[in-house]
């Protein structure tokens, strides 16, 4: 389909702005001003909402079917939340208003860091940073200073993380100024104990563990772990992609943890709109609250239920983003949060049973790296299908798409070669999920009978498998215009006469 | 008890139970030992139902003084500009609301070819050769055009304008540290920045950061301070307001290495301080340093022009500890709002905007003057849409005066800067009329002193 600013005509516009040309006029010096306009696209407002209801089309969101992206927690999004968001009171409130003109938004907010306090049992919480890893690095900053005012900053330069890791865990570790040190995992699929007990000494600053973990397991020896590292006076650090699993069951805090960071647009409904926003307020325990960014919200008048903003706090990290962080996601995941209260137990409940129920559904036909029950989520292998069609885990997922499903996460974690990551969540259905399991077992079928037809898949979307090499190896990252390379040759040649006697 | 959010029947739990192999939910949680199993229900209130929910929220909406409630002229950084029912509509499309990161090209073209489409209106706007998907907001953009300066430049020292947004200073100097960078604050001089000045600061700097227009509203000599820092062979990072770059020269076109900005002037809500979107624009040669998701133009299968994520192997899913940021969820729903506003506008829109906020500021001034007797801060400088104000006393004792006759006359800045205690910073937007400026005179006449 046309880019909007092929649909662009000179002249066209979907705008009229408020003139007032009996004012004064303002002037900009000359060499301020701007030269020549940016070409942004020309189209009447119709031409602009049927280019990006197109546009919708050719995309896939859980309103569109069933999405179990792993370690993503694609579960559905009450609309109740959207309306909810868009109040005057909320869409319209500035981030600067006066206190006593904020109420409801420092109420709201409050209200949120209790619920996320009791949910992962600690003490303190930060809602400032805008997604899970900011949350890392604000969490590694905290370390940071707790360390310095202990005096053991110059000493404790390392962090632990295992091989199951999320990407942003080392990338937050270098950004915080770290170095990573890494641990394997053991043959059940929990953290190797031994290896990590010649990783943590005095140089150790933190351990960076997601449990249950992103193969889907509970780590069995988390107690031992907390005790290796509290013992050799580091800290635990929780990374909350997967906290769907144990709402109301487990709580990092009572895992060992000190610091966690909980990303509101997985386990707390947050839309993930197309890659954000997200939330990823930090819980931490009591001898890390005087290191959190500013400004945080505390209670002023408990009888007249009033609150405000503390900005003079001189242990603070400072400030990670601007204001008290993404707000219209917290009034989202509030919502949410109030929908289910304690029974955010049976959340994690059906999520764990949905991922069990598929996962018993599939291990005959895929491989399973690690055979123990699952938590909110499950790793399998597409290695049997490689080794003996030639099929991938890249082939299955993308003949997935045919069958009408999001593929699951693939290639990752990457300990497991050809790598298919389930989390069905709590949302789904069980007609869902055994259409789902029929399509996958199908493919397994297919793999045997017609290699071919998963390996040129997708064959029902709007385009076939796409180049990333050469998107990469030539980058083309904006519309040039006139000098735009024509890539399928689609553009029509340019007539030599207009046409004539129509 | 069922639960509107939860489809599974007895029926099902049972029959799925017994595919598993196992009796009972709480088995499946064998593998948590007992010790770290909370042994107590949740304390949290009880479930409400949708409707009781409504009402919750609605109270806690009613406790704010939004500006449907108060007319208002805050700004410093978030602007109460117009967002056009366009945006909404687009935004709520369950396809895009409801979709995650395009890993997966084929399921995402929507989304890939909106960023692509964002991705070149923002370079327009700049005037830079490459964009990215976005940050967080337009404080860390900054941040992360700082780690880009430093291993493009192998220095370490980043030279910022006083005259910056705090807010923006502020969370660069939290990510210094982490970074190995040091933060060199170069004062204002009576509104704006001293080239010269900054030039003899800018020696061996990584970064030089400068605000257009700058955090008091006035415009900086741009061109001058971007000179500054190329003679120091330093990155010249402009952080800019898009809505002002119909009327203000792109930073691509006086020399500016980087652009960086506060998406939320441009399609996005007040929404008490986000979600926004954080843009971030470069030269071509930086495109490798670059920070976040990019989306590429290629062909499918059938040669077919499509769009997927590209140059991946900066990012963290694949370097991991070696990656040029740690960030995977960006600001892609805000990021398309802001895409749409922008195709609304069109360069004629975006420019109107800008002469409106111009004119409508420079009416305030006058009649702030003429009215209410009050004095420019900086009256030697030209502005945009903000400007400083002595209103002689306190300025948030004028601003509570102010609100209880139903105006919010703008930003106590004293509280960011030293000497100003009696300074008001007053953003004017396309939404206000000559009326209501004639109130906010009529209303500081009273109150201020």
């Amino acid at each position: 389909m046309k880019l909007i600013y092929e649909r662009s005509q000179p002249g066209r516009r979907a705008s009229a702005i408020p003139r007032h040309d009996d004012l004064p006029k303002a002037e900009v010096p000359d060499d301020l001003r701007r030269a020549e306009p940016p070409r942004l696209p020309e189209v009447t407002e119709l031409e602009l909402v049927r280019h990006f209801t197109e546009l919708s089309t050719r995309n896939f969101g859980i309103d569109n079917g069933f999405y179990p992206l792993g370690s993503c927690t694609m579960k559905y999004n009450p609309r109740i939340n959207e309306r909810l968001v868009g109040l005057p009171g909320f869409a319209n409130l500035h981030p600067l208003q006066e206190e006593d003109g904020a109420q409801g938004a420092l109420e709201l907010e409050w209200r949120l860091q209790e619920i996320l306090r009791e949910v992962t049992g600690l003490h303190a919480v930060s809602l400032q940073p805008a997604a899970g890893s900011q949350g890392e690095l604000t969490g590694l900053m905290l370390v940071r200073a707790y360390f310095v005012d202990r005096g053991e900053a110059e000493q404790r330069r390392k962090v632990v993380i295992p091989d199951t890791a999320h990407g942003t865990n080392p990338a937050s570790v270098t950004m915080a100024g770290y170095e990573v040190v890494g641990v394997k995992t053991d043959p059940r699929g929990n953290v190797d104990v031994d290896d990590l007990r010649t990783k943590v000494d005095e140089t150790t600053a933190a351990l960076m563990l997601t449990n249950p973990s992103t193969l889907g397991l509970f780590d069995e020896n988390i107690e031992e772990i907390a005790e290796i590292f509290h013992g050799a006076g580091a800290l635990m650090y929780y990374d909350g992609a997967n906290l769907n699993a144990v709402c109301g069951i487990s709580r990092p805090g009572d895992m060992g943890f000190d610091i966690v960071h909980i990303n509101l647009h997985k386990t707390f409904s947050q839309p993930h709109g197309g890659g954000g926003p997200g939330g990823g307020p930090i819980a931490v325990r009591d001898m890390l609250e005087p290191f959190l960014p500013v400004p945080t919200v505390v209670v002023r008048d408990p009888e007249a239920n009033t609150y405000g903003l503390d900005f003079d706090r001189p242990k603070s990290i400072g400030k990670v983003r601007g204001y008290t962080g993404p707000f219209g996601v917290f009034v989202r995941s509030y919502a949410f949060m109030r929908m289910y209260g304690p029974r955010l137990r049976e959340m994690s409940e059906a999520a764990v049973l949905n991922a069990n129920y598929v996962l018993a559904r599939l291990k005959d036909a895929y491989e399973l790296p690690f055979d123990r029950l699952c938590m909110h989520e499950f790793v399998l292998s597409a290695r049997n299908l490689k080794r003996e069609y030639g099929v991938n885990a890249l082939d299955v997922a993308k003949r997935l798409m045919d069958y009408g499903y999001h593929p699951p996460t693939i290639y990752f974690p990457l300990i497991v070669p050809e790598a298919l990551m389930v989390e069905p969540t709590e949302t789904e259905a069980k007609e869902t999920l055994d259409a789902f399991c029929d399509a996958m077992l199908a493919i397994a079928r297919e793999a045997s009978e017609d290699p071919e037809l998963l390996k040129t898949a997708p064959h029902e979307r709007p385009v076939r498998r796409l180049d990333e090499v050469r998107a990469a190896k030539q980058p083309v990252v904006k519309y040039a215009f006139d000098e735009h390379p024509d890539l399928d040759g689609s553009r029509p040649p340019v007539a030599a006469e207009a046409p004539k006697g129509v | 008890m069922t639960h509107p959010y939860l489809p599974l029947t007895e029926a099902d739990r049972d029959e799925m139970l017994a595919a598993v192999g196992v009796d009972s939910v709480d088995a499946l949680f064998a593998d948590i030992p007992a010790g770290v199993r909370l042994d107590r229900e949740l304390a949290l209130e009880p479930a409400l139902t949708e409707q009781e929910l409504a009402a919750h929220l609605g109270r806690l909406a009613a406790r704010n003084a939004d500006t449907t409630k108060e007319l208002s002229f805050l700004g410093a950084g978030i602007y109460d500009h117009y967002v056009p029912a366009v945006v909404d509509a687009v935004l709520q499309r369950g396809e895009f609301l409801t979709a995650y990161t395009p890993y997966q090209p084929e399921m995402s073209q929507g989304v890939l070819q909106a960023i692509f489409e964002y991705q070149t209106a923002i370079c327009e706007l700049t005037g830079m050769d490459v964009s990215n998907a976005s940050g967080y907001d337009g404080t860390t953009v900054a941040a992360d055009a700082c780690f880009i300066a430093k291993h493009a430049t192998g220095r370490s020292r980043i030279v910022v304008t006083e005259a910056t947004n705090p807010q923006i200073r502020h969370v660069v100097k939290t990510y210094a540290p982490g970074f190995g960078l040091e933060v060199v604050e170069v004062p204002h001089r009576g509104g704006t920045t001293d080239p010269d000045e900054l030039r003899r600061a800018s020696v061996d700097a990584a970064a030089v950061f400068f605000q257009q227009p700058n955090v008091f509203g006035c415009l900086e000599p741009a061109p001058d301070l971007v000179a500054a820092a190329n003679d120091a062979e330093a990155l010249a990072v402009a952080h800019v307001d898009p809505l002002s770059l119909g009327v203000l020269e792109a930073p691509g076109r006086y020399g500016a290495a980087i652009a960086v900005g506060e998406g939320q002037a441009a399609g996005n809500f007040p929404s008490y301080g986000g979600p926004h979107y954080g843009f971030l624009a470069a030269r071509q040669n930086y495109i490798r340093r670059m920070p976040g998701r990019i989306v590429g133009e290629t062909v499918d299968a059938a040669g077919k022009r499509g769009y997927v994520l590209t140059l991946q192997t900066r990012e963290q899913h694949i370097r991991r500890e070696k990656a040029t940021s740690n960030i995977t969820t960006n600001q892609t729903l805000l990021a398309l709002g802001g895409l749409v506003y922008l195709t609304w506008l069109g360069p004629q829109g975006l420019r109107e905007v800008g002469e409106t906020c111009l004119s409508l500021a420079a009416y305030a001034q006058q009649r702030l003057r003429e009215r209410a007797k009050l004095e420019l801060v900086f009256p030697e400088r030209t502005t945009f849409k903000e400007f400083a104000v002595r209103v002689g006393r306190n300025a948030r004792e004028v601003v509570a005066a102010a609100r209880a006759l139903g105006v919010h006359p703008g930003y106590a800045i004293g509280r960011d800067y030293e000497g100003m205690d009696d300074v008001l910073l007053v953003a004017v937007t396309e939404k206000r009329t000559p009326e209501e400026i004639d109130r906010l005179a009529d209303v500081l006449a009273e109150v201020a002193a």
